[in-house]
């Protein structure tokens, strides 16, 4: 009996005359790296905001640990343990990089209707912002305004605030968009000891990445999920090589 | 209350309605396709009645006078567009209201300056100024009939414009998508320049068909700059299905709203009551339209790309 | 000593501001001690604004609607219910009742964003506007006078010295609450939706009430700036609540420094000496101010505060 943290049943999104998600039902077991792959434009992008609660699916419907989560909103799915990252850098960008992660913190502890105290004098927040910094890389540039990172580090900033907000379910989209070599591999590392932890359902281009970190795979075509399982019946199936023809990238 | 009133008031809401029309159209347009909010648009509307004012009495014809004030309106709005509108397309919309802002203080002055601060008057043409039966017992104004056929006239060549022709389509892809639009290899700012033209071309046209019949002064602009604003959110930005309905709706609410309210609230109030409430229902009704609308469809009723 | 420095310009600007009605009368120009009155009041009104649109990122053009209201509020006490008329009682009850007004139309308008927010806020206010001038009874078209200033103890409100210290007092305070708030929590917040509202979001943020709290708050605030100017003027006008005067305030903002605390106090002394000067120039000195903002807008967005920030480079 698997334990489904996340499922979605028949999922369906059109834009106009395209269909971006096709009746769409996955698992995400407790625990798992799960990873979605597929060719660009396929709908992984869609997919992921129709789970974090920023699209509204024309219908199906998106359960998290057996509750049905369909009508919460992007907010209240955080609340409720979602994080995401997003593939597009998407961070306070007139905020320095410990204050990202502050307010990631100050999410999910207490509430922030308090009008009077500087928020900079909470040594507690403060502490653990640095902790997470710490933990994806990024404690030296704590000080530095978010604008000025580089790619690398604003990925790696996006991991932090997913991080941060304490969550059970992570949502990283392609968190290694634009990486060269290295830093793919310190993201993977970074990943790698994210699991058992969390669970995450990752999207990712980069197959070596995703045979590595992945406990399954699904694989999205066209808005369709074309198959589920684990990596190496993956890794041998003849429908995903032929969706992949031309698609494939190599790091 | 008769039919015969009634169906008066169908007609003057009607005719309201096309007006609003013209500027709503240019005002939607822009908004859908630049992303801009233009506070001066109100003043290419009170620059075009106060053109054709002129030249009518300079030519002593209206019917000359309307196509000069029409060119000369759409001028002016090529200038500014090119001018201070072009530096504002990238820039937020708070430079963007602080900018509009500034022309209309600018134009507002301007306009005193040259005109001084007396109302213009201008007579409806002699041609039009009886009155036509449609109905027995229905005398209608032969001028705001004029405005009715005027208006129904452009709103199809717009129709036509933006529907079956491929400027068009360029227009409707930029109204719902930008970027599609700038993809597709357009020359963006001719367009652009081009839309904002004809938009103060309709201004100005609105300007002049209703300067017979509303005081011509300073200040003109913005009051129907506001009606104008409401009719984008309640007919949806960009949407020119949207402008035409919005503005109609507008136009005949608020015709209904100052005629009928009153007297109804009167056959169901306490006189001090009714005679308190009346006129300031009256004159919110279009509001308060708004404010139903936006609660059923946020995005108005006919949101453009929908 | 280095605060002191670094403070400079805030220190010399707040000994003159205390110091002024002594001057003023020093020179034989107690005149201006009302003018003074006005632009604190005109500053608190643009302070509010620029809560609104400089940290939490709104650009309302309807704030005129809440200034208006206050004032109207303070004018129908008196002349309904004279007995509410003191200033301990009036001051708290226009806040009060303006912040209710704001939560009503915040929470119908934020439901929009953009363009759309910027109308409807316009709408709004406009709507305000000629309800109240429907209302005979409260003077309509004409306005509304106020019989005598809202009693305060045993000050004599009816003097311009102490009334000046009184919207100094109340400026002052709200510049406090205001700057805490910045630095708190819920400032924190409401500047990181203004940079990012989708991903505070999914941050977990119900940023509707964030931003509703806001509105609220300016809203209150203008109220109370509002009901001051009533008794500055001994007037409520309607124009209180036109739209231009939302454009003016806004205006006075980002000559000021958009989301800088002193943003708004500042706009408001510049654009109060640009219009004293530029009348005596020329009956048409809109068109001056016109080309003025519109090299503010392209030259110059950061205002003020913006000339400051380079300065301490």
């Amino acid at each position: 009996m698997t334990a489904a943290l996340l499922e979605t049943r028949a999922l369906c999104k059109r834009f106009g005359g395209l269909v971006a998600t096709d009746a769409v039902s996955l698992e995400v077991v407790r625990g798992e790296c799960h990873a979605l792959i597929g060719p660009n434009g396929a709908g992984k992008t869609t997919l992921i905001g129709q789970l974090s609660g920023s699209l509204r699916p024309d219908s199906g419907s998106v359960l998290f640990a057996g509750r049905n989560v369909t009508q919460l909103k992007a907010h209240q799915r955080a609340m409720l343990g979602f994080a995401r990252s997003y593939q597009i850098t998407s961070i306070l960008n007139d905020f320095t990089v410990a204050e990202n992660v502050g307010m990631a913190l100050q999410a999910v502890s207490g509430s922030s209707f308090r009008f009077w105290r500087p928020v900079a004098n909470e040594t507690g927040l403060r502490d653990e912002a640095t902790a997470i910094l710490r933990q994806v890389g990024l404690e030296p540039l704590a000080e530095r305004q978010a604008r000025g990172l580089s790619h690398g580090e604003h990925r790696q900033l996006e991991i932090a605030l997913a991080l941060a907000t304490k969550p059970q379910l992570m949502l990283l989209d392609e968190p290694m968009a634009g990486m060269g070599p290295e830093e793919s591999e310190n993201m993977v590392q970074l990943i790698a000891g994210l699991k058992g932890r969390y669970t995450v359902l990752l999207v990712e281009h980069d197959m070596d990445a995703v045979f590595r970190l992945a406990d399954r795979i699904s694989v999205l075509v066209a808005g369709r999920v074309i198959t589920t399982g684990l990596p190496e019946e993956i890794r041998t199936n003849a429908a995903v090589k032929s969706a992949y023809l031309g698609e494939e990238t190599t790091n | 209350m008769t039919w015969i009133l009634f169906l008066e008031q169908c007609l003057n809401g009607l005719q309201f309605g096309l007006m609003l029309f013209l500027l709503v159209a240019g005002l939607t347009l822009i908004f859908g396709i630049m992303d801009l909010i233009n506070l001066a648009h109100g003043s290419l509307y009170m620059v075009g009645a106060y053109l054709v004012a002129t030249f009518t009495q300079a030519t002593g014809s209206f019917l000359l006078a309307v196509p000069l004030g029409i060119a000369a309106t759409a001028v002016v709005g090529m200038v500014i567009e090119a001018v201070v509108l072009r530096g504002l397309y990238k820039r937020d919309h708070l430079s963007q209201v602080l900018a509009t802002f500034a022309l209309i203080l600018i134009a507002n002055e301007s306009t005193r300056a040259i005109w001084g601060l007396q109302a213009l008057t201008l007579n409806v043409p002699l041609a039009l100024s009886g009155s036509v039966e449609l109905l027995p017992g229905l005398h209608y104004s032969a001028f705001r009939l004029a405005i009715i056929a005027v208006g129904l006239a452009v709103a199809a060549m717009l129709y036509i414009l933006v529907v079956r022709t491929r400027i068009g389509m360029l227009v409707r892809a930029g109204a719902s998508n930008r970027q599609m639009a700038m993809a597709m290899g357009t020359n963006i700012k001719w367009l652009f320049t081009a839309v904002f033209g004809v938009g103060a071309a309709l201004c100005a046209l609105a300007g002049a068909m209703l300067s017979p019949l509303l005081v011509v002064q300073v200040g003109m602009g913005e009051s129907i700059l506001i009606l104008a604003f409401v009719t984008v959110v309640i007919g949806g930005i960009g949407s020119m299905r949207g402008a035409f309905i919005g503005a109609l709706l507008v136009g005949i609410v608020d015709t209904f709203g100052r005629a009928f309210i009153p007297p109804l609230l009167r056959t169901v109030l306490p006189p001090a009551f009714a005679d308190a409430a009346g006129p300031s229902l009256a004159a919110i009704s279009i509001y308060l339209l708004m404010v139903i609308v936006l609660f059923w469809k946020p995005q108005g009723l006919f949101p453009a790309g929908s | 000593m280095i605060w002191l420095t670094r403070h400079g310009w805030l220190v010399a600007a707040c000994l003159f501001a205390l110091a002024f009605p002594m001057l003023a009368t020093a020179v034989g120009q107690d005149f201006y001690i009302s003018v003074a009155s006005r632009v604190l009041i005109w500053g608190l009104l643009a302070t509010s604004l620029n809560l609104l649109v400089g940290t939490g990122g709104m650009v309302s053009m309807g704030h005129a609607a809440f200034f208006g209201f206050g004032a109207y509020v303070v004018g129908i006490i008196a002349l309904d219910a004279p007995q509410w008329s003191a200033a301990p009682v009036v001051l708290p009850l226009a806040i009060a009742a303006t912040g209710i007004l704001a939560f009503v139309v915040g929470a119908i308008c934020l439901r929009t964003r953009g363009v759309y927010f910027i109308m409807i806020t316009l709408a709004f206010a406009q709507m305000l506007f000629y309800i109240f001038v429907s209302l005979k009874g409260y003077g309509g078209d004409d306005g509304l006078p106020l019989a005598k200033r809202s009693p305060l103890g045993t000050l004599k409100m009816a003097d311009d010295t102490v009334f000046y210290y009184v919207v100094l007092t109340l400026l002052a305070l709200c510049l406090v609450f205001l700057a805490r708030l910045r630095d708190s929590r819920f400032g924190r917040v409401l500047r990181g939706i203004k940079d990012n509202e989708i991903r505070m979001e999914s941050l977990g943020y119900a940023t509707l009430r964030f931003k509703l709290t806001a509105f609220v708050i300016a809203g209150a605030m203008a109220g109370l700036a509002g009901a001051l100017m009533a008794n500055q003027n001994g007037f409520v006008s309607p124009n209180m609540l036109y739209w231009d005067l939302s454009g003016t305030a806004l205006v006075m903002v980002i000559l000021g420094g958009l989301g800088s605390l002193w943003g708004g106090l500042a706009g408001a002394v510049v654009f109060m000496v640009l219009e004293e000067v530029l009348t005596g120039f020329t009956s048409h000195w809109q068109i001056i101010l016109g080309l003025i903002l519109l090299g503010v807008v392209f030259f110059a967005p950061k205002g003020i505060a913006g000339l400051f920030a380079r300065k301490s480079r």
